[in-house]
């Protein structure tokens, strides 16, 4: 994915000086029909067209911002209510994400979705241990961890 | 034009004020170490970020002056808070720091159990 965008660059500039016009416009003009190139050879390249990579980053960084509006009035709705009748514990999750990145992106997520904090990860990167400030919607968080971040993660490092 | 800009500025301002102020209440109400951190965590970072969101908008919007330097501070607080969260969460658990007694399960216990460790 970096090489495909460092050979965007470079037809940018192959660009600029076949024009012999130097300037931000034409900069971008280079790198739009580099883009075009990229993407008519993409099968030549052994990953993916890396513009649906930007998309997925893109994405995260959409959960990653909605996730921490939720989890904001989550804990206010808690610390607000007139008594406190949260049920907390530590429950465990089986992750299948490998690389120590996604991993850590992973556990940032985490720590901002709804009520739940990483703990600890485990020695072998197998297991998160998650403390959550409600153990009843644990079950679902569980669910939500597995189906959106992961899958979003997964989506940006394929 | 100016009086949108100000109303959502000050919307920002007054948002982060008070996720500032639930993130201090929940610290002082909620009963143990990890439920605490978890106000402190969430409720800091977002009310942080939110008023450093009107201060930029304020000086981009009024002043006419793009100071980027806000934007870097918001991106950084966004990155380090929750890891900073993560880790007194286990240097607490480390260091044995009791749960809450109506806390209901701790599976982290069991498994150091299993693996021999002691603690």
């Amino acid at each position: 994915m970096a090489f495909q965008i460092l050979l965007n660059f470079s037809i940018a500039f192959i660009w600029m000086f076949l024009k012999g016009e130097y300037s931000v416009q034409d900069f971008f003009n280079g790198y739009f029909f580099g883009l075009l190139m990229i993407f008519a050879l993409r099968r030549f390249f052994h990953h993916r067209f890396y513009l649906w990579n930007v998309f997925a980053v893109i994405n995260l960084i959409y959960i990653f911002n909605r996730e921490l509006i939720m989890s904001n009035i989550a804990v206010l709705k808690i610390v607000l209510a007139p008594k406190i009748n949260a049920r907390p514990g530590i429950f465990k999750l089986e992750t299948e994400l490998k690389k120590d990145w996604e991993i850590t992106i992973l556990a940032n997520l985490i720590t901002l979705t709804p009520g739940t904090l990483v703990v600890e990860v485990s020695d072998d990167n197998r297991f998160l241990y998650i403390h959550a400030m409600d153990l009843e919607d644990a079950e679902e968080a569980r669910k939500d961890i597995k189906n959106t971040f992961e899958k979003a993660i997964q989506e940006v490092s394929r | 034009m100016i009086v949108i800009a100000k109303i959502i500025i000050g919307y920002f301002i007054l948002q982060g004020a008070l996720l500032s102020l639930v993130a201090a209440y929940g610290v002082v109400r909620l009963p143990d170490a990890y439920t605490r951190n978890h106000a402190a965590s969430k409720s800091a970072t977002l009310g942080v970020i939110s008023v450093l969101l009107g201060v930029f908008l304020y000086f981009w919007l009024i002043e006419g002056h793009m100071n980027a330097r806000i934007i870097l501070g918001i991106v950084f607080v966004f990155m380090t808070a929750p890891v900073a969260g993560h880790l007194i969460m286990r240097a607490a658990y480390n260091t044995k720091v009791p749960l809450w007694e109506k806390s209901v399960q701790d599976d982290l216990k069991e498994d150091r159990k299993k693996e021999g460790v002691k603690g």
